[in-house]
């Protein structure tokens, strides 16, 4: 390597490194403001670590702001977490059962109910807000788990995705089952689930996150604080803690709020990178 | 479409898809629907008094000053959260696929974003911008710069835009470097050998090849700026100040929710309905074919 190249190398790294600290220079700034107290943070940013980090995390996590009458974050962390995973169950569930009935059965109106879910892509919940909460609201499902999670299930993407992979299935495997006398069912369950599932890991995480990070529909169907998500709830400690300075827990609950989505990308990188790709083709 | 080979089952395929086409029917065709209904029809505000409008909802709304600066408002900040969040992308995107060894691990140090919710990069952001404690809005002040986003409508424009495009960027890093993978290093080495320099050959050649993603990218980016980033808006400014940041997804939520007015919030909805069905159509007939993964 000449040296000409070596310092253009240099340089290439040099501007990656300063890209990947401007990208997480919001979270640095979160940290650091997680672990002092509130009065540390009136007035000139302290730009070094403060010694409250534990107890700003219990305090949040156990009590929430009480001050600001919001609730505590270990019930929303809770509430997050339950939505997110019932969604991406659901969804991953629902869609490969309409999957395998769309490729696998020729029934009359297979095709109207093939467009019935596509059509769904179409309609994302910001355009139907006001009639899908009055659904809800007459269902009697406000402040449930269900009210929360069952509208979100429903996806055209992740049938798609299903549908894609049934297809590049070998016929062959279908015809050595028919003729081992192997009915739809046990197919499905000993052929192709085990097929499907690095696509159902894929979709997995991208749905976890879809889950986790809604925010419009669980400040629509939660007015209960026991039934608050994390997402959500920031927005109201923040409109307090404007008035009430308390950065500090505004902050540690931001790092909370984030932590379990940006570990399952991190953690499950290969098949983040999967689903993204394959929900978007 | 389907297999050669299929099950035969008069019932099953009926119980397979029957959840999945339940929740449809209940949440969104039923809801959609009444979206329709509703937008022809106005109410007041205790449901009492219903009256048939024909399309006067719509006709108000293409008059009102207030829903029309909304429109520019969002195309204006969805062109821009596009642009903010694709040219740093395409940057490292490009600098990490020239690397040899290591790209595999600034990857992963810059695609966590994409996992951080809309509305929790807004707080992220709200702290930094802060007018009182936020680091950033004190240095702005250090060198001059009266910054206070709850006043100045352009700085609260540009917070939100800065907010949705910085989770935005790990997304279209992804897609450029698989985009910039896939270029043969072949026809880059061919044109380094006819003596063509880097910045010439990243012109006249990768830019070209690499058009089917961008194109790809900024329709997502748009779509996302349009409908996902209603956390951001509602978390940084509700909208304000003044309705600086009022886009139409925020202001479809103030007038039914807050504002209570059934027959105008519809009528947007159906509008911004019209608005994804040409996105979605525009993204399937002129994207969908060209892209390359």
């Amino acid at each position: 390597m000449t040296s000409s190249n070596r310092l253009m190398s240099l340089l290439v790294h040099a501007i990656l490194i300063l890209g990947i600290a401007v990208v997480a220079f919001p979270i640095l700034i979160a940290l650091i403001a997680s672990s002092h107290d509130a009065l540390t943070l009136i007035g000139k940013f302290p730009f070094y670590f403060g010694d409250h980090f534990l107890d700003n995390y219990r305090t949040v996590l156990g009590e929430g702001m009480a001050r600001a009458g919001g609730g505590a974050v270990g019930q929303m962390l809770m509430n997050s977490f339950v939505m997110a995973i019932v969604i991406a169950v659901g969804k991953i569930v629902i869609s490969i059962l309409s999957a395998f009935a769309i490729v696998y059965f020729r029934f009359p109106f297979r095709m109207g109910f093939f467009w019935m879910i596509f059509i769904t892509l179409m309609l994302p919940v910001e355009v139907r807000i006001l009639p899908t909460y009055q659904v809800i609201a007459n269902l009697n499902l406000l402040n449930s788990y269900t009210g929360l999670t069952l509208p979100l299930i429903a996806s055209a993407t992740a049938t798609f995705l299903f549908r894609q992979f049934f297809l590049t299935v070998p016929e062959e495997l279908t015809e050595a089952a028919r003729i081992d006398g192997a009915g739809p069912m046990r197919f499905f369950w000993d052929v192709l689930l085990p097929l499907s599932r690095t696509n159902i890991a894929a979709l997995f995480v991208i749905v976890f996150i879809y889950g986790w990070n809604q925010y419009l529909w669980p400040l629509l169907v939660t007015q209960e604080e026991s039934m608050y998500t994390v997402v959500m709830g920031i927005q109201r400690m923040v409109t307090v803690a404007d008035a009430q300075a308390e950065w500090n827990l505004v902050m540690a609950t931001t790092i909370l709020a984030l932590l379990p989505p940006v570990l399952v990308v991190v953690l499950m990188q290969r098949w983040f990178v999967k689903g993204l790709v394959e929900t978007e083709k | 479409m389907h297999k050669r080979v299929t099950f035969d089952n008069k019932l099953l395929p009926y119980l397979l898809v029957s959840p999945q086409i339940l929740v449809t029917i209940v949440f969104f065709f039923i809801p959609a629907g009444e979206a329709v209904v509703y937008s022809l029809f106005s109410q007041d505000a205790f449901g009492i008094e219903v009256n048939f409008v024909g399309l006067s909802n719509f006709l108000f709304l293409l008059n009102d000053p207030h829903y029309l600066r909304s429109f520019g408002i969002t195309i204006f900040y969805s062109v821009a959260v596009a642009v903010s969040a694709l040219i740093p992308a395409l940057i490292l995107a490009v600098l990490a696929d020239g690397i040899a060894k290591g790209a595999t691990v600034y990857k992963t140090l810059l695609i966590w974003p994409y996992a951080v919710a809309p509305a929790v990069a807004g707080v992220l952001w709200l702290f930094m911008f802060n007018p009182a404690v936020g680091i950033v809005a004190q240095w702005l002040k250090l060198v001059g710069i009266d910054w206070n986003y709850k006043l100045n409508g352009n700085q609260a424009m540009a917070l939100v835009i800065f907010a949705a495009a910085w989770k935005q960027i790990s997304y279209n890093f992804l897609f450029f470097l698989a985009g910039l993978q896939a270029i043969p290093k072949s026809l880059i080495e061919a044109a380094a050998i006819d003596g063509a320099g880097p910045v010439r050959r990243f012109f006249t050649i990768v830019l070209p090849l690499l058009s089917p993603t961008t194109f790809f990218l900024v329709v997502v980016n748009m779509v996302y700026a349009f409908f996902d980033t209603f956390g951001v808006i509602h978390a940084v400014t509700l909208g304000g100040p003044a309705g600086a940041t009022n886009i139409l997804v925020y202001k479809v939520f103030n007038d039914g929710f807050i504002g209570l007015d059934l027959g105008s919030s519809s009528a947007q909805s159906v509008i911004l309905l019209i608005i994804v069905v040409i996105l979605t159509v525009v993204q399937f007939r002129y994207v969908e074919r060209k892209v390359q993964y």
